[in-house]
């Protein structure tokens, strides 16, 4: 009883949030239309007056040095540097740049990109704002929950510097758009977060003659080069055989401290604008390695151009059009944006629904429920009464299994003709499965695993279980 | 005798028990008086790897997506297998990583 008004009650807060979000959605549409309408009208007076409040007013072909009056002030730290100065702000501001990825490297990226004055500057992203994002895609705010990235993001360069030019591109980046859209741009970032955005984003600056800026960073380490710059060598070069999927881990599933692809993505700016405005040394054929944990940073030599790269080697016959047919996803056994992995291994009777579980700890049935994710994933959320054994120990604890049924067997009075039953658990509902073959093959036959998993108790059954 | 500090990184270090900075004696292999890397590479799949040296190696050398540095500089510059390792030389063991 108590649960159906409580559903209720959440329909009717979720009803009210989406209208509400709906009326904001249309109100910010309106602001935008009349800021461009304000922007029109301040263009044509700026001849009059009002240059503080004009946003184009950057280049000014009058003043001696190119830059208008607004636009010395603005950058005036910048211009007092003698090794960047007016030249370097200039080049700067005439230089254009796109970041892939408004995530944890691409949102600090942007951040001081548009800050520092970057002519134009574009975003590439297909994803959502999520409350799991926040704590390291800085450059975006609560309020953008459940809107697009490349929105938000855009949003805050403007707040910015509304004197930069922002360009929104809100698609997932595919070897059939890749090469129109990096080559409206003079230097790209790559702060994607595969493997087959990486070969692909490498490729397409190959093949368009662009310097590449490549960050990645997970758990407590980042990494950072410029590819395909003087002579350099591309990631091809470096990486010619893509890792084995295994080896290639993800935010989602590893942990990624916040800061660690802010220090990352910063750097990424830096080099692009060092590359843009022509000044210093860049970090082609060295690569930048950051070990957070143990405060190091190592910046080692790496190979050149090689002679032998299948994409920009002496004898490479990689042309656009072999760019634009190339399976990236086949060729790094990964997809470019990622669903989550859904193993399909046991028989339907193996397998049980979150909402049978559910029915089965409401009916006090005599069981036990084994959660096999690793133990520092069981500490941030758990089931009551599971037992944690994580799947890589589950070889050597099976006896702690088979205890915990016959205490069961003790505590609750078996009905005749019933046993004891095992369940069981995990993330999503994949290494659970793996658990059942095994345990089934060892000898306890009716295991059976919960589909889903805690996703799907925290979808199906009880949206107050947090999820991660 | 020679003293060597290996160090794994990129999530390598999961395979040697988290354990990120070895400092390890090696003996030159074969009766020769020289380590190569190819030698090292041996050693250290039987002495420090714990799981899944598919992780770490394919082949006789390490697995696509492993960098390796001998003193700071990429080993293609040193001769990769054949890289001849002295005394007190640092070698890193990276995996490229793709998160961001
Ligand atoms: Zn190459």
């Amino acid at each position: 009883m108590e649960s159906v008004a409580w559903d209720t009650d959440v329909s009717r807060i979720l009803a009210e949030l989406e209208s509400l979000r709906d009326t904001k959605s249309v109100i910010e549409q309106r602001i935008l239309a009349l800021e461009a309408q304000l922007r029109e009208i301040n263009l044509r007076n700026e001849v009059s007056n009002c240059d503080s409040c004009s946003p184009t007013s950057v280049l000014d072909s009058n003043s001696p040095n190119g830059l208008s009056r607004d636009a010395i002030y603005r950058y005036s730290r910048q211009l007092l540097l003698p090794s960047f100065g007016v030249e370097g702000q200039a080049n700067l501001l005439k230089s254009s740049i796109l970041v892939v990825g408004a995530g944890g490297l691409g949102s600090p990226a942007l951040l001081y990109l548009a800050a520092s004055g970057v002519g134009r500057l574009g975003i590439v992203d297909h994803d959502l704002v999520e409350l799991s994002n926040m704590h390291r895609q800085v450059i975006h705010t609560e309020s953008y929950i459940g809107q697009p990235k490349v929105k938000s993001a855009a949003a805050a360069c403007l707040k910015i510097n509304s004197t930069v030019q922002i360009v929104e591109h809100k698609e997932a980046l595919r070897a059939s758009n890749a090469l129109q859209i990096l080559n409206q741009y003079d230097i790209i970032i790559d702060a994607t977060d595969n493997a087959p955005s990486r070969y692909m984003i490498s490729d397409s600056c190959v093949v368009l003659g662009k310097p590449l800026v490549s960050g990645a960073a997970l758990g407590l380490e980042g990494q950072l080069t410029v590819y395909n710059y003087k002579g350099g060598p591309c990631y091809r070069c470096l990486f010619p055989t893509p890792p084995p999927t295994t080896a290639c881990q993800r935010c989602a599933d590893s942990g990624v401290l916040g800061v660690v692809p802010g220090v990352i993505g910063c750097l990424q700016a830096l080099e692009a604008i060092k590359i843009a405005s022509a000044v210093g040394e860049s970090l082609s054929g060295r690569m930048l390695l950051f070990d957070a944990l143990s405060a190091r940073i190592r910046i080692v030599k790496i190979r050149g151009r090689s002679l032998q790269c299948e994409v920009c080697g002496e004898n490479s016959t990689f042309t656009q059009q072999h760019f634009r047919e190339f399976d990236y996803e086949k060729f790094t056994q990964t997809p470019l944006t990622v669903p989550p992995l859904k193993l399909n291994l046991l028989p339907v009777e193996s397998r049980i629904s979150s909402n049978q579980y559910s029915e089965i700890i409401s009916k006090k049935e005599p069981h036990v429920l084994v959660d096999v994710r690793p133990s520092h994933h069981f500490k941030i959320v758990s089931l009551p009464k599971s037992l944690s054994i994580p799947l890589s120990t589950l070889e050597a604890r099976l006896p702690e299994i088979s205890s915990a049924i016959r205490k069961e067997e003790d505590d609750v009075e078996v009905a005749s003709g019933s046993s004891v039953q095992l369940y069981v658990v995990c993330r999503r509902g994949n290494d659970s499965q793996l658990a059942v073959q095994y345990l089934q093959k060892m000898g306890f036959a009716s295991a059976k695993d919960i589909i889903g998993g805690l996703e799907s108790w925290s979808k199906d059954v009880d949206p107050n279980f947090a999820t991660y | 005798m020679m003293q060597l500090t290996l160090e794994f990184g990129g999530g390598l270090e999961l395979l040697c028990e988290s354990k990120k900075i070895h400092n390890v004696n090696v003996e030159p292999q074969n009766g020769s008086d020289k380590l190569i890397m190819k030698d090292l590479l041996a050693w250290v799949r039987t002495n420090l790897i714990k799981e899944r040296p598919e992780m770490f190696m394919k082949g006789d050398t390490v697995r696509p997506g492993v960098l390796v540095l001998v003193n700071d500089c990429d080993w293609e510059l040193s001769g990769q297998l054949n890289t001849s390792l002295e005394d007190k030389d640092v070698v890193v063991f990276i995996s490229t990583l793709h998160g961001g």
